[in-house]
């Protein structure tokens, strides 16, 4: 009655096929992260094109490398890693008149604008989240806030540059008595006139409360009930119990989302470059225009040519190293705190 | 005698804060806390406002902006007024965002489906894992110079450097975790119990994946791809690079429009928002207007779609 039917030899080929078909599209994604980090390292040790890898181009690097000895090294064109080295991060002229390329502005600027931003998001962000995940307000306008604040994430930056350019004579006004008042400090040492780097950090802010606020949101609202229970139930108060049980329960969550946030204000571009003014100069005041690494790349590269090329290869593998460092750092962080309510 | 007993009656009724059951509106434990009240409502409030404003001036700015031109003729010539339109932007955005669909679409969820499905634990998931969450973070005009080194200073696409195509593939770079990702939350999420009973049946683990375990999981993947493409149409970064701009109509003749440079809306918008000329601002208002509309319908249609995994 019952007869053991052998499945068609197809049905395993097409399952076997699947399976590796899936598998090569999910390595595509780790090839994708290797190929960006071997190109864009490539393009900073090297000038020329990627294609000159082929040993059978033309001007292929292969060639140069193996008459290394010779006293001319033709075909490598060699990039800005080995022309500037470590002094790079150091050097704070970018002169492509005399082909002088250092860094430090951007590095200065990209650090300094994501710094501003998260002192401003985070407290902003985790006092909404707190708001949400409270019963201060009926649970259905709590979705409807929650769900404006996940709208923001939506909006493309470079509208928010837009609204920004529009709107900078506002802020400016905002500035002025800054400097006015507190112009010997020297963050507010130069007069507010135009794109500057503290109208890109308030930019930025926007950009990241509703990371920080969603995040720091899931967070809170996975800490068991039992927790709070106990806390009013020995007669602590309703911030005692958020700041003394429900914030450090749910730390780990707050630190992560503060972490991917920072990654995002590192690499964030368009709405940086439309307001902060894109100077190479350093300087130490808010109240000037500067540049962020992402600012230089979106501002520069159509244009470059040559070494400048390469010097903004270098610029981006910074900023990379740098994205990649405080991603990884904001997983280990969220592995390592999480409190464990199973 | 009787002060004595009113003065007991009162210690009762207002007993002294050490002791007292009663809540003390004065208590410093009390003014903190409504103090901190009002501070994180401020804090909440000052959260939605940007949204607000920034919505708001867009829909004021960009509604007064957009007229029936704007669908159908090409941008003015910088001094000029005439004509008023971005045509060319808006069929570049459903070109280029379209194009990145088509390639992270199947790869992410060819990706999501091996993490869930076929290798729940291995080391070599858990590095893909890792690869996508680096991915992630990958910041986005990074992605632009990667595609601009890869294929457009090359020329590898049939000789042309920037194209359409160069601009769909930075953003499929993009899109691509977040498909995965959701791809692989999405499918985690459907019972064990289906996967058991299909393969218990017979079914082969191509069957079970595509007919039973896939259609189970389609509306959060669903939710996903549509959130990664309203994301994408908004992205400039990538593309200032590879796509590049054009004030023209899309030029048929090179691979359909796919291999000439490309306007797009978000590109319009950084272009024309800095420039001098009244008429370009208009223009790139109302391409944000555009673009941010079509990003709130698509977060709403997510939404919805949201709603069948619920019920």
């Amino acid at each position: 009655m019952f007869t053991h039917k052998k499945p068609p030899w197809t049905e395993k080929l097409v399952d076997r096929a699947f399976i590796h078909m899936t598998s090569v599209l999910a390595s595509v994604v780790s090839l994708t992260v290797l190929g960006i980090f071997f190109t864009v390292g490539f393009q900073a040790v090297f000038q020329g094109d990627v294609s000159s890898l082929l040993p059978w181009h033309q001007d292929s690097i292969w060639q140069g490398i193996a008459a290394w000895n010779d006293e001319e090294t033709f075909g490598v064109r060699w990039g800005a890693v080995p022309h500037f080295g470590l002094g790079f991060l150091a050097n704070s002229s970018w002169n492509p008149v005399r082909n002088d390329y250092g860094a430090l502005t951007p590095i200065y600027g990209t650090l300094m604008t994501s710094a501003l931003a998260l002192l401003l998001a985070v407290p902003l962000g985790v006092g909404t989240a707190v708001f949400l995940t409270e019963d201060f307000l009926p649970q259905k306008l709590r979705a409807v806030i929650g769900f404006i604040v996940e709208l923001l994430a939506a909006i493309p930056s470079v509208v928010l540059g837009l609204w920004a350019v529009a709107m900078l004579n506002r802020f400016l006004a905002v500035f002025t008595p800054l400097y006015a008042h507190l112009g010997w400090l020297p963050f507010f040492s130069t007069e507010p006139g135009g794109p500057n780097l503290a109208m890109a950090s308030l930019i930025l802010v926007v950009m990241l409360l509703p990371i920080i606020t969603a995040v720091s949101r899931d967070s809170l609202n996975q800490v068991p009930m039992e927790l709070r229970q106990g806390a009013y139930a020995v007669g602590a108060t309703r911030w005692t119990s958020i700041f003394q049980v429900l914030i450090p329960a749910a730390i780990s969550g707050i630190v992560g989302g503060a972490m991917l946030a920072l990654g995002r204000a590192l690499g964030e571009t368009m709405a940086v470059t439309m307001i902060i003014g894109n100077s190479t100069n350093l300087s130490t005041s808010w109240f000037s225009p500067s540049s962020t690494i992402a600012s230089l790349l979106a501002n520069q590269f159509g244009e470059a040519d040559d070494i400048q090329v390469s010097a903004l290869y270098y610029a981006a593998l910074v900023l990379m190293i740098l994205t990649f460092l405080v991603n990884v750092c904001a997983q280990v962080i969220v592995k390592r705190l999480a409190l464990k309510y199973d | 005698m009787t002060s004595n007993m009113t003065n007991a009656m009162a210690s009762i009724r207002h007993p002294p804060t050490a002791s007292g059951l009663n809540y003390n509106p004065c208590a410093p434990r009390n003014l903190w806390n409504r103090a901190m009240n009002l501070l994180v409502a401020l804090f909440a409030l000052m959260a939605v406002l940007p949204l607000v404003v920034v919505i708001g001036y867009v829909l004021y700015k960009g509604g007064g902006a957009i007229t029936p031109a704007v669908f159908t003729e090409l941008p003015p010539a910088p001094g000029l007024s005439e004509p008023m339109g971005m045509g060319n932007a808006i069929i570049g955005t459903a070109m280029v965002t379209g194009g990145a669909a088509l390639v992270a679409v199947p790869v992410g969820v060819g990706g999501g489906i091996y993490l869930a499905e076929v290798a729940r634990k291995g080391s070599f998931a858990q590095s893909i894992r890792f690869g996508v969450n680096v991915l992630a973070g990958v910041p986005s005009i990074i992605c632009g110079l990667f595609i601009y080194a890869l294929v457009v200073n090359t020329r590898v696409l049939w000789g042309e450097s920037f194209s359409a195509m160069a601009g769909s593939l930075a953003l499929a770079v993009l899109m691509l975790p977040t498909i995965v990702k959701t791809t692989d939350e999405g499918l985690k999420l459907v019972p064990q119990e289906l996967r058991m009973g299909s393969l218990g049946i017979g079914a082969s683990r191509f069957v079970t994946i595509t007919r039973v375990v896939a259609p189970a999981a389609v509306s959060p993947i669903a939710t996903g791809v549509v959130l990664a493409i309203a994301r994408a149409a908004g992205e400039t970064a990538p593309l200032i690079f590879t796509a590049l701009f054009s004030p023209f109509w899309p030029d048929w003749s090179s691979g359909g429009g796919l291999l000439a440079p490309t306007a797009t809306m978000s590109v319009q918008i950084y272009n024309f928002g800095i420039m001098p000329f009244e008429p370009q601002v208009q223009l790139a208002w109302a391409a944000s207007f555009i673009l941010v509309v079509m990003i709130l319908a698509a977060n709403l249609l997510a939404r919805w779609l949201a709603r069948f995994s619920a019920s």
